[in-house]
């Protein structure tokens, strides 16, 4: 099941570059949220507050506190450990080049130790069966490797990847800009499936994709978070005009 | 007007090509026939004095007839081994340093000058180096001193070549890997390395090339051995020092075992990097980019 | 800014949907004229201009789809194209309305005159006209104010429209001999008040669009009190 996330006055450096300000939000469980704004706005450099790897940038900076559920993920934990609640997606597939389909999907348990064969076979299955990929690739699991997949069926592989050590919330930078309409919609049916065992997560530049998928809106500009509120309100009838010059594309 | 010009043009820009492409094919020649010519004249040279004999028994006393460089073949085979012992963990060590977890530091860039410099060292000042840091305190020479010139030999263009291949793994490869939640030096190991790897091994492969041909550092360090001997705390015997000593020798019988060695020496290690080659490629999945 | 284009478009839209509001205010205008006058090439102008009325309204509504399914538009643009899309049904409605009007006006004219209904008519016909007017002056400003009150006027229509029912219908039991032109008064009536229900919708849709809030089917606070009555 997904947790919820809160963020309290969140704010973060680059060097002495002032990236996020004051970020203030409540991310509900078990939604989507989406995050929009123009390029530069911060939107992706929170989320990866929200699982910590902005630090692996060593000029990184943060002040705030974000809780995912009831841990405090700066102060409570380690990186490593919110990695393992807080999964990732990124822009561009990016499937482990020397590992088959298999060993990709199962390279977050097994690289960490995890050794019962039967149940992380029975995790790869359930894995590739929740991001749709499964049909696809079960007669190839060990013999194909992660990188000779489509674009469309990679970045199903990815989230396979991600859903494997079982996270709570999943974040998702871009997940289909880098893919055809057919694979971007097919990405867009498993968020909504994946909703109702995760807390989603996701930044986009397409705005119909945050209308499609997403429950919750929010919309960053220039370090800040302008307006957060439900999808059809900011849709068709937010309160600032900012988000309405950015949404209608009159600006940005 | 207009088409006579436009027909010169492209005229000219015919001509270029075909010169640009007939000096291309020429260089290329150029490169290729020295190293043809010359393992040509090795084998006319050498092949004739290859025999059973040269494989398996030892050399024999100056003057007479007959014998052969077995223990220089096996001799090479220690030092080497001695020498990728040091040689490749702490090349690689140093290159997985440089690239993964030193980047912009000033000790990283200290260790790339370092490792620059001991490049260009002269191989024999390298042999006088394992000399005085071993051989004197030991009182004797030995097949140690010349493995360890060899390796220290070895290690800059492991490491160089090891930083290069990380460098080159893409950075959202690692973001995964991190994102997965594994630690730093496991997503290093585990996926830096493994995909950097084939790049890697080239280095080592490069690395050992060389210093299989290298002559000078072994003079004053494993000093050379007549007789059969893998003890590493003893003199030994190496097949570039026994090809120098036999082919600036006076005798006939020992020139002609020189020329012989130096087409073995050239054959085993085209064997050994190919063996290497043909081994870690069975691991590579088809398909993969 | 950017999409100047679209802008464009937009701007366009709204341009051609003012000179479907012009044609329609000016079929009712004359209608009414015709009613004053008893001018029957009047009502032969209103019929006319009917088929312009019909065929720009089938051009707005496809512009307007065009716009919808190319650009995308979202929360004000949206809004914006779906009044556009409501009010050019309305303004169409309105101009069936004139034409119907000016149609009871020829029938009357075939019968026998008869002294003065007792129906207030003209007052009825400028109030409505005054709403049409001003929802279609609240679109032009984008005023959301001035199209409130329009809402305000929809009451005095409605119970000047119930009054004359009651008149009318009491006039034709006692005098059956004049039922027709009192049914025909009646039929006015009717279409006048239905004028004044379009340009109440009008102004709906122009606060809609402004401000994002539906304050459609709002109860008269005289027919809830008036239901009181009855019930009470």
């Amino acid at each position: 099941m997904g947790v919820g996330i809160e963020v309290t006055n969140l704010n973060a450096w680059y060097g002495s570059n002032h990236t996020l300000q004051d970020i203030n939000l409540k991310i509900p469980a078990n939604h989507a949220t989406a995050l929009i704004g123009p390029s530069g706005c911060g939107k992706s450099t929170f989320v990866r507050c929200l699982n910590r790897m902005h630090e692996t940038n060593p000029i990184a900076r943060v002040t705030g506190t974000v809780r995912i559920g009831d841990m405090d993920i700066y102060n409570d934990a380690q990186p490593v450990e919110i990695r393992r609640r807080v999964g990732m997606v990124f822009q561009r597939p990016n499937p482990f080049p020397t590992m088959s389909i298999y060993d990709n999907v199962a390279s977050g348990l097994k690289l960490n130790g995890y050794k019962n064969k039967r149940s992380l076979d029975e995790i790869v299955e359930r894995s590739l069966k929740n991001s749709a990929l499964w049909d696809e690739v079960k007669d190839d699991l060990r013999s194909k490797s992660g990188a000779s997949l489509s674009g469309g069926q990679q970045q199903r592989l990815c989230i396979a990847r991600a859903l494997a050590v079982d996270p709570e919330v999943l974040l998702m930078d871009e997940p289909a800009s880098a893919l055809d309409p057919v694979s971007t919609s097919k990405i867009e049916d498993l968020i909504f499936q994946l909703k109702s065992q995760y807390t989603i997560v996701i930044v986009t530049h397409n705005m119909q994709q945050a209308a499609r998928v997403a429950e919750e809106t929010g919309f960053f500009l220039n370090g800040r978070m302008v307006e957060f509120a439900s999808t059809h309100k900011i849709f068709t009838n937010p309160s600032d005009k900012r988000t309405e010059d950015y949404i209608t594309g009159r600006f940005g | 007007m207009a088409i006579k010009t436009s027909s010169f043009r492209s005229k000219y820009r015919a001509a270029t090509d075909f010169m640009v492409t007939g000096l291309a094919i020429t260089a290329t020649i150029l490169v290729v026939v020295p190293l043809v010519a010359i393992f040509v004249y090795l084998l006319l040279k050498g092949a004739s004095s290859l025999n059973l004999d040269f494989f398996l028994k030892n050399p024999v006393p100056e003057g007479e007839s007959g014998g052969g460089m077995a223990n220089a073949i096996v001799g090479s085979g220690v030092l080497l081994g001695i020498a990728s012992l040091i040689g490749v963990p702490i090349g690689i060590g140093a290159g997985i340093y440089l690239a993964e977890f030193g980047r912009g530091t000033k000790l990283a860039n200290a260790v790339r000058f370092t490792a620059d410099t001991l490049n260009g060292v002269p191989s024999i000042v390298m042999g006088l180096a394992a000399y005085s840091l071993i051989v004197i305190p030991q009182q004797h020479f030995s097949a140690l001193s010349g493995g360890v010139a060899l390796g220290i030999m070895m290690i800059p263009t492991v490491a160089r070549t090891t930083e290069e291949m990380l460098l080159m793994v893409p950075n959202m490869i690692r973001e995964a890997a991190l994102g997965l939640g594994l630690s730093n030096w496991r997503s290093v190991l585990s996926i830096s390395v493994k995909t950097a790897s084939p790049g890697i091994i080239t280095g080592c492969m490069l690395a050992f090339a060389r210093v299989a041909g290298e002559t000078a550092p072994l003079i004053f360090t494993a000093l050379g051995n007549a007789f059969w001997s893998v003890n590493p705390d003893r003199e030994i015997e190496a097949l570039p020092l026994q090809i120098w000593v036999y082919a600036t020798g006076p005798y006939e019988d020992q020139h002609r075992l020189a020329w012989a060695g130096a087409l073995v020496l050239i054959v085993l290690i085209v064997l050994a990097v190919s063996l290497v080659r043909y081994v870690t490629s069975r691991g590579v999945l088809k398909g993969a980019s | 800014m950017t999409r100047i284009r679209f802008q464009q478009s937009l701007d366009q839209l709204k341009e051609n949907l003012l000179v479907m509001a012009g044609l329609a205010e000016q079929a009712i205008q004359r209608a009414i004229e015709a009613y004053r006058v008893r001018d029957l090439s009047i009502c032969d102008l209103v019929s006319r201009s009917e088929v312009a009325i019909n065929r720009l309204e089938r051009d707005i509504d496809q512009e307007a789809l065009d716009l919808l399914a190319m650009e995308q538009p979202m929360a004000i643009d949206l809004r914006f194209i779906l009044s556009v899309i409501k009010i050019n049904a309305d303004l169409e409605r309105v101009g069936d309305s004139a034409k119907s009007i000016s149609e009871r006006v020829r029938s009357m004219e075939q019968m026998p005159a008869v002294s003065e209904l007792p129906v207030d008519i003209p007052r009825m016909a400028t109030l409505s006209a005054e709403m049409v007017r001003k929802s279609l002056q609240s679109f032009i400003d984008a005023d959301p104010e001035l199209a409130r009150t329009v809402l305000m006027m929809d009451d005095a229509v409605d119970t000047m429209n119930r009054a004359a029912y009651k008149t009318l219908t009491k006039l034709m039991e006692e005098q059956s001999h004049i039922a027709p032109q009192a049914l025909n008064a009646l039929m006015i009536c009717r279409a006048l008040e239905r004028v004044a229900d379009h340009a109440t919708n009008i102004a709906e849709d122009v606060i809609f669009w402004i401000e994002g809030s539906d304050v459609r089917h709002h109860k008269s606070v005289m027919a809830q009190r008036q239901s009181a009555e009855a019930t009470g």
